[in-house]
């Protein structure tokens, strides 16, 4: 299955960045996912959706290892790391999954961002800790993205005084500060009150229009429709069906997405 | 009747409710005093007319020499929270550790020393271990056996502690690619620490009259001393009262601190 029709790509997006083979994840008995392949490009947005339990978001977590594959293999940016799960723990395969997450950037449902430290030193704490970069460089990059998202003047904020919206941009400045290659979104919305979904949505819109891999798992099908260069639509641990968002959203060709848009679309 | 009319009328029952708030505050403070001042007045005057008697003279001469002993008193608990600290810190890690004797080594320190008597373990430090040919002085073996003790169950606290944060605190510093260690030591244990603080001043204010128990091996500290000038001028009663009192001062002065810490540190919680 490929992810566009034949010479129709969108002439913006580069060389293929992520590519994931034969993913397959048990927990327990569980199969959650059943042999997945994904390649996405540079530039490339992609917007990953489906019902709860069609291992959307596991597939999303295998990508950069917070949950280890029980099969496959991964390569970001030219690391590439096998699943091990009976080595998972070595030190030479954290390692290499380390180097995997300092090119793919998670946002996670819940923010994550660290409650004791200000906005400023939620920015700075790994790219000076981790990229090694010195504190002023680490202040400068920060300015630069807090700004981007809107919130430079809450840098010295602590999260708890922030609302959800006003956290997850934050938490985008955050991932922005480590210069990744690809930002790995799950559900970033989902904890959001309706009205400042709309905020968050926005500042990744933008980024996506500026050219920024991402690969996003979400329930907005309008922000898929805006934003996404490809929809992949999961179910029962496999891919069912991928391509451009107009395509899958309004002429899908398997039965389970239509069933899926169906129910989604009209309660 | 119009909206400027009605102003002044509404100012003055918000006044009327700020009043009455302000008196109820005062009422309740005014009870809350006099409660304390009944009682330990109470207290004190029965010490005043029971047996012998307290007399100003007695505590005029031999107050300072028991009050003295407060700075061994604060000396030993404090060195000792320090050591309890360090040692309940290795000791989670090590209850919460992957590696099975390390977890096995915590585990038994917590078993074992929790599971014997504080004043047992004075003894095992200061009239044992020199038959292990190590001999320490007074001070330094009531400290080490303060320190093990509390830190034992002070092990449990901190497990809880780190277990009590959130596992996505953690994923969310490993996503940005922070090894492990480094997630533990900058964002867990930091964490973590805010969340044990209240049970710590606890310990610690638990610590402080605990420490009377190293006055059996001389040590000469609050309780030695009271004991000691007691006996010999036949005043038991009156310098326990005395030591007992100073106890509560010391617990009263660190609570006071140990408050303003924990609304310090309760910036940027949730």
């Amino acid at each position: 299955m490929t992810a566009y029709p034949e010479g129709q790509a969108p002439p913006h997006i580069g060389d293929v960045i992520v590519r994931a083979q034969g993913i397959e994840k048990y927990f327990g008995e569980n199969h959650v996912l059943c042999g997945v392949d994904l390649d996405v490009h540079r530039r490339e947005a992609v917007m990953i959706i489906g019902r709860s339990g069609s291992g959307k978001t596991t597939l999303l977590r295998c990508l950069n290892f917070l949950t280890e594959p029980t099969v496959g293999s991964v390569e970001i940016d030219g690391v590439r790391v096998e699943a091990e799960p009976l080595r998972a723990r070595s030190r030479a395969h954290q390692e290499q999954i380390r180097q995997i997450r300092l090119r793919a950037s998670m946002l996670f449902q819940e923010f994550g961002l660290f409650p004791h430290m200000t906005v400023l030193q939620n920015c700075i704490e790994a790219p000076t800790r981790v990229r090694g970069i010195s504190t002023d460089v680490a202040v400068e990059l920060a300015h630069k993205y807090l700004d981007k998202v809107g919130l430079l003047e809450k840098k010295d904020e602590y999260p708890s005084r922030l609302s959800g919206g006003q956290k997850q941009r934050v938490a985008i400045a955050r991932a922005l500060c480590m210069e990744p290659k690809v930002l790995l979104f799950d559900e970033p919305t989902s904890a959001l009150d309706p009205e400042l979904i709309g905020e968050v949505l926005k500042v990744m819109e933008e980024l996506a229009h500026e050219g920024t891999t991402m690969i996003v798992v979400t329930h907005e099908m309008h922000f898929a429709r805006e934003a996404a260069d490809r929809v992949v639509f999961m179910d029962g641990g496999v891919i069912c069906e991928q391509g451009p968002p107009e395509a899958i959203l309004d002429s899908p060709r398997e039965d389970a997405t239509k069933r899926f848009l169906r129910r989604f679309l009209h309660g | 009747m119009t909206a400027a009319e009605l102003q002044p009328a509404r100012a003055q029952v918000l006044d009327d409710i700020i009043a009455a708030q302000r008196r109820r505050r005062r009422w309740f403070r005014g009870q809350f005093a006099l409660v304390w001042v009944v009682i330990v007045g109470s207290i004190g005057v029965f010490l005043w007319n029971a047996g012998r008697g307290i007399s100003w003279d007695f505590i005029l001469q031999s107050g300072p020499f028991i009050v003295n002993g407060a700075g061994i008193t604060i000396l030993v608990s404090v060195v000792s929270i320090v050591l309890a600290i360090g040692l309940a810190l290795l000791g989670a890690i090590g209850r919460l550790s992957a590696n099975a004797i390390f977890n096995s080594l915590a585990s038994l320190y917590v078993s074992l020393v929790r599971g014997t008597p504080l004043l047992v373990q004075i003894y095992f430090v200061y009239f044992g271990l020199p038959f292990a040919g190590i001999i320490l002085d007074a001070i330094p073996a009531g400290i080490l056996a303060l320190g093990f003790n509390y830190g034992a169950y002070m092990t449990e606290i901190f497990r809880a502690g780190i277990q009590a944060v959130p596992r996505s605190q953690l994923e969310a510093a490993q996503a940005l690619g922070m090894p492990e260690r480094l997630a533990f030591r900058r964002i867990v244990l930091p964490q973590a620490v805010r969340i044990v603080i209240p049970a710590i001043g606890n310990d610690f204010v638990a610590m402080i009259k605990d420490s009377a128990l190293v006055s059996t091996i001389a040590i000469q500290e609050l309780l030695w001393r009271a004991q000691r000038i007691g006996r010999s001028e036949h005043q038991v009663l009156a310098s326990l009262a005395i030591a007992a009192a100073v106890y509560w001062i010391l617990t009263i002065i660190f609570s006071y601190f140990q408050e303003r810490l924990e609304r310090r540190m309760a910036r940027g919680d949730r």
